[in-house]
Formats: C-alpha cells, structure tokens, sequence
C-alpha cells in the first residue's frame, strides 16, 4: 500500500489539473457566448448617444407597459399556477402526468404560433370570441391581450418550479401535520409554502423575465400600438425598423431592468 | 473493498466525460475545416446562387428557381427570404451573397452608397390595395370607406408599407375630406411590423381591414376582398435587383437577374400580382 501511494498522488494531481482545465474551457466557451453579445449591446455606443436613444418618444409608454403588463401576468401565474401546482405535484396517476406535460408545451411553441394558437381561442373567430362578444369583451388588440400572452408563454416556468419545490417537501411532514389534527389550509400556508418559498420565489423570477422579454405570441395577439400593446421587445423592433440606436438604447434599458430585478429576487430568496 | 471500487468507477466516468468533450471539439473543429475548403475551391462542389429576397418575392422567385436550376445543371439556388431592412442589415455585416432583391430603394440605395452591390435597377413594381374581412365587404367597398371600420391595422411607419399607407392616406385628404386621415388613424389597432402581419390579422377576421401589397393580397384570395386603392391616390413601391460586388458566382447572378427580367420572369411576377411601373 505505501509504495503506491506517490504513483496514485501524482495521479490524482493530473486528474485534478486536467478536470480545472476541462471545466475552465467548456464553461468560458458557454460564458463568452452568452457575455459577448451583452457586451456588444452596451460598448459599441457611446453614453451620450444611448442617452439620446432614450428619449424617443417610443420609450417610456413601452417601458411603462411592460412594467404594468407583466407585474399582472406574474400576478395571475403566481395566483392560479401556486395550486395548480399544489394539485398536480400530490396527485399520481398516467393523466396527472399527461397533465403535467401539456401545462409545458407553451414553452416549445414558436411564440408566433402561440400568438395564432391565442387567437383561435379568444379571437374574434375563435373558440371563445362569440361567447366574449357576447358579454362586451374584446380582447385582441388590448391591454388585457399582451397579459394573457405573457401568461401563456411565461406561466410554464413558475409551474414547473413550484412542482419541484412541492415534491421536495417531506411527505412525512405533511402527514404528521394532519394527524396532529392541522386542517387543510393551515398545512398549505404553514408548512408547504414556507418551506417551498426559496423555488418558489426563483420560479417566479424566470417567470416574469420569459414574461418581458415576449415578442412574438404579443405581436400576433395584442398588435403593435404605442401605449396600449407596444411592450418594450415591440418598441425594440418597431425602433429597429428605422432607428439602430434608439432599438439599442432601450435593449440596454430591458437588459438593465431585468438584471437588476432578478438580482434582487435572487438576494431576497436567499435570505 | 467499497473505496477504490467506487474511485475506479467516478474515473471511468470521468474519462468517458473527458473523451465526449475532446471528440465534440474535433468534429467541430474537422467540419469548420471542411467548410473553409468548401470555400477556396468552388469548383469541387456544385456552385451555389445566394439570393437575398423581400419576403413579398419569397413564392415567385422560388418557381423561378426551379426553373434557374433545370436550365443550369450544377447550379443550385439559396434563398433567404426576409423584410429588406433586415437583408440590408445582414448584408453590412458581410453576408456572402450573390444577388439582392429589395421591396424599397432606400436600402438598396444605402448599400451602393457604400459600394457593396453593382449598379441596380428597377425589376418590378407593386401596389398597394385594401383589403377587408369578407364579412365587412358590404360596408367597406372604396377607400373612402374606410373609416367606417372598427378595427383597422396598417403597417408601422418605419416598414415601406408603413410609409406607403400614410402617404396614400395624405393624399386622400385632398379628395376625401382633410380630416380623412385622422378619422382612419383613429380606427387604427395595430401597427404591424410587416405586411404578412397585417394581411394575417385581416384573414383571422380580427381587424376589418388592412392596406397590404397587391402580390401579398394575391396569396389570401378568397379570404379578403381586395380593393383597388384609385390610381390617383395610390403610391407605386419599386423593386430593385443587383448582383453584390463581392458576389462569388457573378456569371451566375447576371443569369439570375437576366431571368428575372425576361418575359419569363415577367409573366411569372404579373401573375403573383406585381404590376408594371408607371413610366415617369
């Protein structure tokens, strides 16, 4: 045994380099990718004229609405997806599961299709738009309809966190929480939300930043009007159309809000 | 007896973790390799025509295509179909293409400023319509009755079609009325970013109507009902085509641009609805 024991130290040391070095690449590699075009957005243009950018007057109605609309629609998803996803995580069975995947499918959906796919249900010719006609509801074209978009693209990621963070708990918890004679709600607000809160709070987080950057299923459903369904990625675009820098001053102005945000949901999950 | 079992087996992984990284670097490594030789010498493989088009060319140019690639064995046709700002954008950032083909002459015009294509020209030309949902077609029956829709959606202004429809809604305040253009603005839900957008809305029934490309109206026929905007009022988009300076396959991009202009070419344009430009 002792003989060996130099052969295997050094051995152990060129594994230990080798893996750093394997790591380092294969990480730097994903880190540039990501990192540079970030970069590119915010050196390639000087303080002055990305402060000139801002003040077109497409800005500020886009940033005021992407704040209102997707503060709502993280709203709703926390709201109806936290038991939806109370339900789905405890129950077993083949349709539970097939449950489970059809509330993910918005996420692989090409947004403008998921823009289409809104339409033909709460579209003035879809599934639902007589019956909404009926009652005075129109909602393409509104303020309501970039909501809904947002939700549909955006709720997938709080669910399937909040179903990981509620498998996690300990069943055995809950169960002698029950025998203890606790009631329903009160080992839903006691026990598994506390406990579940860190996954929670992370999942939203995604969430809301899938639900500002949406573009597509909001272009196709809501429309593009300045003030009423103009959200900041559709001011980028429209700005694009006509204008490099002020498109580049406000993706500076979206990268800025959602760092800064997920940030501080991050520190306050944490803690 | 656990431990060094357990050790052998995280090396093993690790070794199989290692040589799927080293071989995936390879291969990505041996194919960029073979597509820089692919490059040098273009006479290995069949030659490629690289076709930068307005999307509203997209359907015509492919019949064409096929066409192009009977008549030249060995010659095979690569398009890239998008709204002509953002071709124009992909060319400034060193696109390798042979021929672009623009919905405006603003980008093309852009482009032989700083001299990245030959001398262009005018290959044909496209006009704005109206186009309402079936449904509305016994209200909405000219241009002057378009404010009586409720939901309209034009293009935003920055998008050609954007800027056709406020220049046509300009004129139009001459002979409808001054405040013609403002009580159509007022009907407006949407400012789409590209007239397929616009068309889509109109064809789902969601807005009334729309004002879209004649050739774009074309491809939902029977869906909308298209009306001719009065030739007095209405505005002409102009197409332009040139081969790129730095073009790989020049022969071949003045081939493709001789087809598009003959009768053949014509024919194939007229017949998905472009129309000849007025003479001025």
């Amino acid at each position: 045994m002792i003989e060996t024991t130099p052969r295997r130290d050094r051995r152990a040391r060129l594994v230990s380099l080798a893996w750093s070095g394997a790591l380092g690449v294969l990480a730097g590699l994903l880190l540039f990718i990501v990192v540079l075009p970030l970069a590119g957005l915010l050196f390639t243009s000087t303080p002055r004229q990305l402060l000139m950018g801002l003040h077109d007057p497409l800005v500020w109605p886009a940033v005021r609405l992407s704040a209102c609309t997707t503060m709502a629609s993280l709203f709703l998803i926390v709201m109806c997806g936290t038991p939806l996803a109370w339900v789905v995580a405890r129950r077993r069975g083949r349709l539970w599961r097939v449950l489970e995947t059809l509330i993910e499918m918005p996420v692989v959906l090409p947004p403008a299709v998921a823009g289409v796919a809104l339409l033909l249900a709460f579209g003035r010719r879809g599934l639902l738009g007589p019956a909404l006609a009926r009652i005075g509801i129109g909602l393409p074209f509104s303020s309501a309809a970039v909501v809904l978009a947002e939700s549909f693209v955006a709720a997938p990621f709080y669910i399937q966190a909040a179903l990981v963070a509620f498998r996690r708990l300990d069943p055995n918890l809950i169960l002698v929480a029950r025998s203890l004679g606790a009631s329903r709600p009160k080992i839903f607000f006691t026990i598994a939300l506390p406990l579940s809160s860190a996954g929670l709070a992370s999942g939203a987080a995604m969430s809301w930043a899938r639900a500002l950057g949406e573009f597509g299923a909001t272009l196709m459903f809501a429309g593009n009007l300045t003030g009423r369904t103009q959200t900041l990625p559709l001011a980028i675009y429209t700005a694009l159309e006509s204008d490099l820098q002020t498109a580049q001053s406000l993706s500076i102005v979206l990268v800025a809000i959602a760092f800064a945000l997920l940030v501080a949901i991050r520190a306050g999950a944490r803690r | 007896m656990a431990g060094p079992t357990l050790r052998h087996k995280r090396n093993r992984r690790f070794d199989c973790a290692a040589t799927l990284a080293v071989t995936l670097l390879a291969l990505a490594s041996s194919r960029d390799a073979r597509g820089a030789d692919a490059h040098s010498t273009p006479t290995a493989t069949p030659s490629e025509l690289v076709l930068f088009e307005a999307s509203s060319l997209k359907d015509v140019f492919a019949r064409l295509a096929q066409r192009f690639e009977q008549e030249n064995a060995g010659v095979k046709v690569v398009a890239n179909a998008a709204g002509s700002h953002e071709l124009r954008a992909q060319i400034e950032h060193g696109a390798a293409v042979d021929v672009f083909a623009s919905a405006d002459r603003k980008h093309m015009d852009a482009l032989s400023a700083q001299g990245l294509v030959a001398s262009s020209s005018i290959f044909t030309c496209n006009e704005p319509v109206l186009i309402v949902r079936t449904a509305m077609a016994t209200t909405i029956k000219t241009l002057a009755d378009l404010p009586h829709a409720e939901r309209i959606v034009i293009g935003t202004p920055g998008v050609p079609i954007g800027a056709y429809t406020l220049q046509i809604l300009q004129k139009a305040a001459g002979k409808l009325g001054a405040d013609f253009p403002d009580r159509v603005q007022a009907k407006v839900a949407s400012r789409e970013l590209n007239v397929r957008q616009v068309l889509s809305k109109v064809v789902l029934g969601e807005a009334d109507a729309g004002v879209v490309y004649r050739s774009d109206a074309l491809a939902a026929k029977g869906k909308v009902q298209i009306i001719t905007i009065p030739p007095d009022l209405n505005v002409t988009a102009e197409y332009p085509i040139a081969a790129m300076k730095s073009a790989a396959h020049p022969d071949i991009a003045r081939r493709w641009i001789d087809l598009v202009k003959s009768p053949v070419g014509t024919a194939a344009l007229r017949e998905a609805g472009f129309v000849a430009c007025p003479h001025r």
